[in-house]
């Protein structure tokens, strides 16, 4: 089960905790895999850690030329892009009052924006090829709404609605598109949290622990498998229990 | 017709399994040949391959007939 050997699988936003997590469980189910990131050396880390079937694919989600350009590189890297992960995104946290237009655009720009035009870069190839897995990384918030996170909410909770808009035009193609939304995932981020803040974190946790970034990888690795090809449009929640959806 | 009619007839009967008596200069791939949104978009791929052109998005929408289609493949080469 869950094979994805002959599959090649790009992957954004690899440089991080949950990233490195998703490309281990894709490259670990046999699939080859084009690592992506702003940040070249924990890539290069992680492709020399996975060792063969692993290629390295730097990119600035907020360049719209080089985002564009990013499927192309991929598929002259590995033949093509059967699977897509969008999972990189960033934060730029405030208050809605104080929201500027900029911290507004950015986080649409890379979140939302980037993963429209990675999903239209690969769809050609995954049409002609008659397969094809898109899994777009969105999160609770989108679902829940969060204080301070009116952008990346609205960002996350796009990729939802989009998600499902193209999941319905290619279904007869053979391509799946579906999104996972993890709750509290433990990464460096979370380790910077004090003992008060993940108490009141934990708080909301019916599991009592944040998630492990493997639970993710786990995740996608299921929705990117030949057994998913029947889930479509779906919105896979990772989250403990915090919020029932 | 010429060499470029014959070469997208074959694309749109392998492409949407319709007889070749029913490609004919006004047919429509929509309005008479079945084909979906989705389909179009795929003939305009495979005509780009067949003929080694690129056929902008804006220029794609004007391609609703195979007539259209051989004209604009016939002025594009």
């Amino acid at each position: 089960m869950f094979d994805l050997t002959g599959k090649n699988a790009l992957i954004t936003g690899a440089s991080g905790g949950i990233g490195g997590s998703i490309a281990h469980a894709l490259h670990g189910a046999g699939a080859t895999v084009a690592l992506s990131g702003t940040r070249v050396e924990p890539l290069e880390a992680l492709a020399a850690e996975l060792g063969s079937r692993a290629h390295v694919l730097p990119c600035n989600l907020s360049d719209a030329e080089a985002v564009t350009a990013l499927p192309k590189q991929a598929a002259e890297a590995m033949g093509s892009v059967d699977i897509l992960v969008n999972n990189a995104g960033i934060t730029r946290d405030n208050i809605f009052m104080r929201m500027s237009e900029e911290e507004w655009s950015s986080v649409l720009d890379v979140n939302l924006t980037s993963t429209m035009r990675l999903c239209k870069g690969v769809m050609r190839g995954m049409m002609k090829a008659r397969w094809g897995r898109i899994v777009n990384i969105s999160s609770v918030v989108g679902a829940t709404g969060n204080p301070g996170q009116a952008n990346y909410a609205a960002s996350k909770a796009g990729m939802v609605g989009m998600s499902k808009s193209i999941a319905y035009e290619v279904a007869s193609r053979g391509i799946t598109v579906n999104c996972i939304a993890p709750g509290f995932i433990a990464t460096a981020m979370t380790e910077k949290l004090n003992d008060e803040q993940k108490a009141a974190i934990l708080g909301q946790i019916p599991a009592g622990r944040m998630g492990d970034a493997q639970e993710i990888g786990a995740a996608v690795l299921y929705l990117a498998s030949p057994e998913a090809a029947y889930v479509t449009g779906a919105t896979l929640h990772v989250n403990g229990g915090m919020a029932m959806l | 017709m010429s060499d470029v009619a014959d070469r997208v007839r074959k694309i749109v009967v392998e492409h949407l399994g319709v007889e070749e008596a029913k490609v004919v200069e006004n047919a429509s791939f929509i309005d008479d040949l079945g084909a979906d949104s989705l389909d179009t978009v795929e003939l305009v791929m495979a005509f780009e391959e067949e003929f080694g052109i690129e056929i902008p998005d804006d220029a794609a929408e004007t391609i609703q007939t195979f007539g259209d289609a051989v004209k604009f493949i016939s002025s594009a080469q």
